[in-house]
């Protein structure tokens, strides 16, 4: 099996890179590419994404047809695919931060700036949370409700339909942390930052 | 709910983990790939490298490091000391550092903190701040506080935010060694005053200094390095501890 890491210049993704090398060992082959052809016959695909919205944009434009390439991947050919942070975000129809950018337009909805109440609250939004799983996702196989993941974000993903949220998690507000809408996957938190129960949410999506 | 982060500090020299009081007099305490490792498997919630004389030294030995403790743990990591450039912070972050931390750069040329920002992300910036008293306000030091700057801490923090800092790390340069507590007053003028995360760091001897770092302090999160990784506590009994006096902990 392959799974395809996407690497767009969207900062730093050592760290997806590592997580995803210690879950497959041997078993599973990652490719860590933009090469359009290794994505489309590979079985699996993570977008991940560091920085703002736009900036992640920007950058999977800057590489002539991946666009096309992921949205058949995951739209038409229905093949698993995994969003981190931005990556998550930019299922979105649009995101709000630096200026009003279009997203992919895979899950309706907008990304916007998390209330922080006046300054009460911090921003980023860094460090340990708990999540609470509001539906069963096979991502989150073996996973306890309230489990704790590792965010850094500012910026949260607002989803039309409520259906395809699969976790959320306690700050200024009810944040969406995670969604699933059939074989789209994405985590607001980062997975291979997240300890064990991270790598196990990695391992539950190699294993789908 | 968002818990408070309790974050080991490894000082590394030549590869080396080594512990400085107010920076001199350093002792070897081993291997930093090993300690990182024991930390992470211990529920340290980030771990933190600090190349403590890289200012002045060849600093290749740090990569290493950081590219083998990425493979081997999966909880942040944060690397600072002698981060001078776009470039440097390009490197340690490509070796799989998660976030990295800018001190002497950050003041001789704040553009570092802009630029970087913008290119990485706020989230992987974090700016260092050393201060020390000196009257009735702090004053920025660098050059792994060799160097006085005369500029006022607090403004300068405020100032780091609008940069693009995704976090600060605040150590007071009078308690750093000394085991005597954080300089609270410091730590919550600071935090007081920007949006951003604060990190409390330098004069950690107890347990109790690092509930006063977040009770009194108001940081997000408590560094520290001695009481660590000499084996007086482990990052599990500091957590437990906290969780008995009411602090929202990973456990």
């Amino acid at each position: 099996m392959n799974v395809t890491i996407v690497d767009y210049n969207s900062g730093n993704i050592s760290s997806v890179i590592n997580s995803f090398k210690e879950v497959a060992r041997d078993k599973v082959n990652i490719e860590v590419t933009s090469d359009l052809d290794k994505i489309k016959f590979s079985d699996k695909v993570v977008l991940p994404g560091q920085g703002s919205f736009k900036s992640c944009v920007n950058a999977l434009n800057q590489i002539n047809g991946l666009i096309d390439t992921l949205s058949e991947f995951a739209i038409n050919n229905k093949k698993p695919l995994l969003g981190i942070c931005v990556g998550l975000q930019m299922f979105a129809d649009i995101g709000y931060e630096e200026t009003e950018t279009k997203g992919l337009g895979w899950i309706s909805g907008k990304v916007l700036k998390i209330d922080n109440k006046n300054g009460k609250y911090k921003l980023p939004h860094i460090g340990w949370n708990q999540i609470n799983l509001v539906k069963d996702s096979k991502i989150f196989k073996g996973i306890e409700n309230n489990s704790h993941m590792y965010f850094v974000h500012s910026y949260e993903f607002v989803p039309e339909d409520k259906n395809v949220v699969s976790a959320t998690t306690e700050y200024s507000s009810n944040i969406v942390c995670s969604v699933e809408k059939e074989n789209i996957f994405g985590t607001q938190f980062h997975p291979e930052k997240s300890d064990k129960t991270g790598l196990k949410i990695i391992d539950n999506f190699i294993n789908l | 709910m968002l818990k408070n982060r309790i974050i080991p500090c490894l000082d590394v020299k030549n590869g080396r983990v080594v512990k400085g009081i107010n920076f001199v007099d350093l002792q070897d305490a081993g291997d930093p790939v090993e300690q990182a490792k024991i930390y992470s498997d211990g529920g340290a919630d980030e771990i933190c490298f600090l190349d403590i004389t890289a200012s002045n030294e060849n600093r290749d030995t740090i990569y290493d490091v950081v590219e083998k403790t990425s493979k081997k743990c999966f909880v942040p990591l944060t690397v600072g000391g002698g981060v001078r450039s776009v470039d440097d912070i390009n490197k340690l972050l490509n070796c799989g550092a998660d976030k990295v931390s800018i001190n002497t750069a950050a003041v001789q040329n704040p553009e570092v903190v802009i630029e970087s920002s913008k290119k990485f992300g706020s989230q992987c910036i974090v700016v260092a701040i050393d201060a020390k008293k000196n009257g009735d306000k702090w004053e920025i030091f660098t050059h792994g506080g060799r160097n006085n700057t005369n500029i006022d801490a607090i403004e300068f923090a405020k100032k780091m935010e609008d940069s693009g800092a995704g976090e600060l790390l605040v150590t007071s340069m009078d308690r750093d060694g000394t085991q005597v507590g954080y300089d609270i007053e410091l730590m919550s003028k600071i935090s007081s005053k920007v949006n951003i995360p604060v990190i409390a760091s330098g004069g950690v001897g107890n347990l109790d200094h690092l509930v006063d770092g977040i009770k009194l302090g108001n940081a997000s999160a408590v560094l520290a390095a001695s009481i660590f990784h000499y084996g007086k506590h482990s990052v599990k009994e500091a957590k437990e501890y906290l969780d008995l006096k009411g602090i929202p902990v990973r456990i």
